[in-house]
């Protein structure tokens, strides 16, 4: 039986403002995203990055996605702004004395400046995560050259996190189950983690050698390059917005470099 | 034209101990051949060596010959042996490629990694479905069906690649009753309709006696008992052998026990 084309499902576009844009584009609006948070000084790296971000997914109706990495971000968010409060070397203009503590200025204005350089960059990423179906991602990467092992490593990573976080869930319950307490103050619950992470690291682990066996059962490592069902949109908007994030990311390193940056 | 295994020992790496200490197996196509043993007995092993992929992928120490149409597995490259001889594994799970995102795509991906034009994967990847008889399958997110499904989309990923043989770990193991009967049924229209020739390592003996030709029963690496499904799978020694006969045999010895008459009318309606 002869098939005249792939089903709707398989050859389907993403739609939609920046859901629709290359993959590789995003990537690489991404990288230039990432470093101006970091190389960008003061304030305004983070506050372009994340107006720029925040606009992008509001007109991608993702606002509500990036919020959940948010708040995902908001344990580490808070030790940084703690121990940046009390701790930062050097600190000398006290907010208040709390008997041997003394959160100062200083240390309050550097956690908060770094916070929104972490929330720049994480939510840069998240944004390519939360408009980007993976397999699409990893279409074009290959259509760019890439290694049909790399392409595995990345799209194998992206999708564990998500069994993982289920497996971790069966085992959790497993544990309770037999009895394990997992509920309650901070301690218990943190006592509950060493049972959890050996079978879910270890589990991990004893796959691999089964994964890597029904890989080979597949014609993973025939030679040549593997045929791509569906290859992403790369229009001229695309591909003149990749190229400019390139040259920008360029241009911002060498500036950096040079030290015109501050 | 056969799979041959002729007097195969074969030792993991960094094990002192043979795991097949004497393995004399020929599959040939539009056969299927069943393999039963209780645990440590070499069923999954005699799977990796006559695929190729051990000592090929895995290493370890092979003596003896295994040959595929007269060729030997260890001249082979991997995604030659794919192409000759499909595996399929106990755990559905652990042969998601994890990197499409519907099952026609993840059935797709040998093929695809063959390189083969769009038009002759579509063919395949459909031609696989209607012989697992999964075609409704074909729409839904690989990594979100049920143990018999996901069994299911992996032996047709398998049988895409188009190999004259199959060999199947326990694809049963990890199911219950309604996903076992669903794979059973499917591997007996695989071996029908595609000619392929398929070993079938399988504890359940109610699926090998519902689809296998002859059966081989393992003992500690060395084949044991063997010959045609039926008397096989009858056969007294089986219980000692670690293996459970199939229902009927149970069924039949327990009314004959108690003094009754076994008839033919009573075997066919059991059937």
């Amino acid at each position: 039986m002869a098939v005249t084309r792939l089903p709707d499902y398989v050859v389907r576009r993403p739609s939609g403002f920046y859901r629709s844009t290359n993959p590789g584009t995003k990537l690489a609006i991404a990288a230039l995203e990432v470093l101006a948070a970091f190389l960008l000084p003061g304030w305004i790296g983070p506050a372009v990055v994340l107006t720029a971000v925040l606009a992008t997914a509001a007109v991608a109706r993702r606002l509500r996605g990036l919020a959940t990495f948010g708040l995902a971000a908001s344990p580490i968010v808070g030790s940084i702004l703690l121990v940046n409060l009390f701790l930062l070397p050097g600190a000398s203009d006290p907010i208040a004395r709390l008997g041997p503590l003394a959160p100062t200025w200083s240390g309050l204005w550097f956690g908060l400046q770094t916070i929104a350089r972490l929330l720049a960059f994480s939510s840069a990423i998240a944004l390519v995560y939360l408009t980007t179906a993976i397999d699409d991602l990893l279409a074009d990467l290959s259509r760019r050259g890439l290694g049909r092992r790399a392409i595995f490593v990345v799209g194998a990573a992206v999708q564990m996190v998500p069994l993982t976080i289920e497996r971790a869930g069966e085992i959790l319950d497993a544990q309770r189950a037999r009895g394990m307490d997992t509920e309650g103050h901070f301690w218990r619950r943190a006592r509950g983690v060493l049972p959890l992470a050996g079978p879910v690291v270890f589990g991990a682990l004893t796959e691999v050698e089964e994964r890597t066996m029904a890989l080979e059962a597949r014609a993973f490592s025939a030679p040549g390059r593997k045929t791509l069902l569906r290859v992403p949109l790369n229009g001229r908007i695309d591909r003149v917005l990749f190229w400019a994030a390139l040259l920008a990311l360029v241009a911002l390193v060498g500036v950096r470099l040079a030290g015109r940056l501050g | 034209m056969a799979i041959e295994l002729s007097a195969v020992r074969y030792r993991y790496a960094g094990a002192s101990v043979f795991a097949l200490r004497s393995i004399d197996l020929r599959l040939e196509p539009g056969r299927v051949v069943g393999v039963a043993g209780a645990n440590e007995a070499g069923k999954s092993t005699v799977c990796l060596v006559a695929s190729g992929l051990a000592p090929g992928v895995v290493g370890g120490l092979l003596e003896g010959s295994v040959r595929i149409d007269g060729v030997e597995t260890a001249t082979l490259r991997p995604h030659e042996l794919a192409q000759r001889c499909g595996l399929l594994f106990q755990n559905a799970a652990t042969q998601v490629s994890n990197t499409t995102a519907t099952v026609f795509e993840e059935v797709g991906f040998g093929p695809c990694n063959l390189g083969l034009p769009v038009s002759e994967v579509g063919n395949r990847a459909w031609w696989a479905l209607r012989a697992v008889g999964i075609e409704k399958l074909a729409a839904r997110d690989p990594a979100r069906l049920s143990g018999g499904e996901g069994q299911l989309v992996a032996l047709a990923s398998v049988l895409a690649l188009r190999p004259k043989y199959l060999i199947l770990d326990e694809p049963t193991s990890e199911l219950d009753p309604a996903g076992t009967s669903l794979v059973a049924d499917a591997l007996g229209r695989v071996a029908r309709e595609t000619g392929a020739g398929i070993l079938l390592v399988e504890h359940k003996t109610d699926v090998l006696a519902q689809i296998a030709n002859e059966v081989v029963v393992l003992e500690r690496g060395a084949v044991a008992l063997a010959g045609a499904a039926a008397p096989t799978l009858a056969d007294p020694r089986l219980a000692e052998l670690g293996v459970e006969p199939p229902a009927a045999v149970r069924l039949e010895r327990m009314v004959r026990a108690a003094g009754l008459e076994w008839t033919a009318a009573v075997a066919e309606a059991i059937e």
